[in-house]
């Protein structure tokens, strides 16, 4: 029993991670039908800004978290702006190519810069976690599920609360009446982009310390995020996040009870399984038409 | 127009001899190493230790008359690429002989590449039985099989009181080779082998496994991973609060590092080593070492790589001796060389003796093996 208990509290950290990185596709897929294959990349580059943040610019860990989302929403603002922007109206395929691109260029670029060689991210919490009862977890990995819940939380309100929420929402729904509506659609792709950007990169930047920091480390994230959408539906936040939850679910008790070879593969095992048995998703609701 | 067409061919014409000119002055070396994926770090480690070796020799007027040269490529820690990249060497670069590929599958992936232009290389890391007895004539290695790793850790098995061991292995050639060795030795002495764990090269998230492993009752747990995944083990050990006697192995482990980067986490592990660069007096070849270590330093490399790096420094000059034995630089040559290869290396004599199957043997020396032990953030032999 306590074995169970201490998987479902790693499922319960890892989650937050993963809906994170999940939610962030699903608003880009979702919303502008655009499938992200620089979101990987994204997640890397928030590693990588959190490590320069908290060792080369001597940030404390607590300031170079907001850093390193800010970094990504930038760098999603710019890839929007040069590269999709120009794209806008074309079709599926062209845009899919050009993000694997970039996304290419963005890993050769962070090994480029910082060499293969893997980078550990100080933190200043305690080695030593904290005991409940028989499960226990680190304080770093607490730390980690809160900022997750926090940004999902955020992200909600941003999405249902706000003004840009609901031009997002009315522009997911139909862009062209969006537009007639007075929504400035350019603005709201840009955004979203932006948005869906800088949460893969506090994924990465949460994760990083967790874990180490390599250039290829966006490529298995990247993978898990498309399981996370396709779980959840395209475009279904909510879906995303408990797709994430459920995802972390998968791996923990297949990794813990199958196989601990196989946990990765848990993710794509899901995949199958969902395209299988229900291909929009768990949790889809209206379908998009056109 | 004309004559600057005539020009160009007779200007390229001119560069291919001058380059062929200047090819024939070295012998060419193909370095095969991971310089990026999961295992980057000990591939970089390995070629700056080679870098040393062949600079030392090259200083020394080089070998047969003529400089070595290291051409180094990148197999990216992936079978796939180290088959390609051996068959770009040898086809491309035309290198008479190789050093690599760090590990037991990539190893494993070359050897075919090895067989088919009868190319020797030097196996400087990869610790998979099978290397060796596969019946393959074209490897030499340097390193240990983790057969030998167990067969020289087998009389500290009752000093320390092992009864019940667990083991956690990385899911290739490598651990799982080695999860088999140590297991029938300890089986042999009477210890049960309880749960045999495994994870993906490229996995960061080992709390499944370390979860179901803090459940077993085994009083110790042997790991067998590169040194990234064993700063992450140590890290999620201490969060999940599993105290058991830790052993590592496969001389991967550059300890310092995982000191540095693991910190108190890996207080009281021990690992089996193959070399001791922390205690030189204590190595075969004292002054070989203390001019290895200060080499090192000098180049401003981190300490931590020395525990590896001596491989590729002993394995080019396995290679030089033998390209001397063989008396010309190429490949036929080279091979037939390594049979007489007699020196002392960083961690023991590199004397090469048979193994595998008769007809088409292998070369395998018989490297020292260590066991040291983190206390108080430094590294000791403990006294058993």
């Amino acid at each position: 029993m306590p074995e169970f208990l201490q998987h479902l509290l790693n499922t319960l950290i890892l989650g937050g991670t993963y809906a994170l990185l999940g939610i962030g596709l699903t608003l880009i897929f979702g919303i502008m039908n655009v499938v992200n294959f620089t979101h990987g990349a994204l997640y890397t580059v928030g590693a990588y800004v959190m490590y320069l943040a908290v060792t080369a610019l001597g940030l404390s860990f607590f300031a170079a978290l907001p850093t390193a989302i800010l970094g990504g929403l930038l760098l999603g603002a710019i890839l929007d702006l040069v590269l999709l922007r120009p794209l806008r109206g074309a079709d599926m395929d062209t845009t899919m190519l050009v993000m694997i691109g970039a996304g290419i260029v963005l890993q050769s670029g962070t090994l480029w810069l910082f060499g293969g060689v893997a980078k550990s991210i100080p933190t200043p919490f305690p080695d030593a976690p904290l005991q409940l009862g028989p499960v226990s977890v680190s304080w770093l990995r607490l730390f980690v599920l809160g900022a997750a819940l926090v940004l999902i939380g955020l992200t909600y309100g941003l999405i249902n609360r706000t003004r840009l929420g609901l031009a997002m929402r009315a522009t997911f729904q139909d862009h062209d009446t969006a537009s007639l509506m007075g929504v400035n659609v350019r603005l709201i792709y840009t955004a979203t982009f932006a948005l869906g950007s800088s949460l893969a990169a506090a994924a990465g930047a949460l994760l990083g310390p967790v874990y180490v920091v390599f250039p290829q480390m966006g490529g298995m994230a990247e993978l898990k995020a498309f399981a996370i959408v396709i779980l959840g539906g395209l475009g279904n936040i909510t879906g995303a996040a408990i797709g994430g939850f459920i995802l972390a679910l998968a791996e923990e008790l297949g990794a813990g009870y199958i196989s601990s070879g196989y946990r990765d593969a848990m993710g794509f095992l899901i995949i199958i399984a969902v395209l299988v048995f229900k291909p929009t998703g768990l949790f889809a609701k209206a379908e998009r038409i056109g | 127009m004309t004559r600057s067409l005539t020009r160009l061919p007779a200007l390229t014409v001119a560069f291919m001899l001058l380059s062929g000119v200047a090819q024939a002055q070295t012998i060419r070396i193909g370095v095969n190493e991971p310089l990026t994926g999961p295992f980057a770090a000990s591939g970089t480690y390995v070629v700056n230790g080679a870098k040393i070796a062949a600079d030392e020799i090259n200083a020394r007027g080089g070998v047969l008359g003529k400089k070595l040269e290291l051409v180094i490529e990148d197999n990216k820690s992936n079978p796939t690429e180290a088959a390609a990249v051996a068959e770009k060497l040898i086809t491309s670069d035309k290198t008479p002989v190789l050093m690599g590929a760090w590990g037991s599958s990539l190893t494993l992936a070359v050897m075919p590449k090895l067989a088919d232009y009868e190319t020797a290389m030097l196996v400087e890391t990869s610790s998979s039985g099978k290397i060796t007895t596969s019946g393959n004539p074209f490897v030499f290695r340097i390193s240990p099989p983790s057969a030998l790793e167990a067969e020289a850790f087998s009389p500290m098995v009752e000093k320390l009181g092992l009864k019940k061991v667990d083991f956690l292995a990385i899911n290739n050639d490598w651990g799982r080779g080695a999860a088999a060795d140590f297991g029938k030795m300890l089986k042999g002495k009477g210890v049960t082998v309880g749960l045999v764990e495994t994870m993906d090269q490229g996995a960061q998230d080992m709390s499944a496994q370390l979860s179901k492993l803090k459940g077993s009752d085994a009083d110790t747990l042997m790991i067998t991973a590169a040194v990234d995944q064993l700063t992450l083990l140590f890290k999620q050990m201490a969060a999940l609060g599993l105290k058991k006697r830790i052993i590592t192995t496969g001389g991967s482990q550059n300890p310092d590092q995982i000191i540095a980067q693991a910190g108190t986490a890996a207080e009281g592990t021990m690992h089996l080593t193959t070399f001791l660069p922390w205690y030189p007096e204590k190595t075969p070849n004292p002054a070989a070492t203390a001019y290895f270590i200060t080499e090192w330093k000098k180049r401003g490399f981190e300490f931590a790589g020395v525990t590896e790096s001596f491989r590729g420094y002993d394995g080019i000059r396995a290679i030089a001796a033998a390209i001397e034995k063989g008396g010309a630089a190429d490949a036929a040559s080279i091979r037939k060389g390594f049979w007489s290869v007699d020196f002392t290396g960083l961690n023991g004599p590199i004397r090469f003796a048979k193994a595998g199957p008769s007809g088409s043997e292998s070369g395998q020396s018989k490297p020292d093996v260590y066991l040291v032990k983190i206390e108080a953030g430094k590294i000791v032999v403990p006294t058993l």
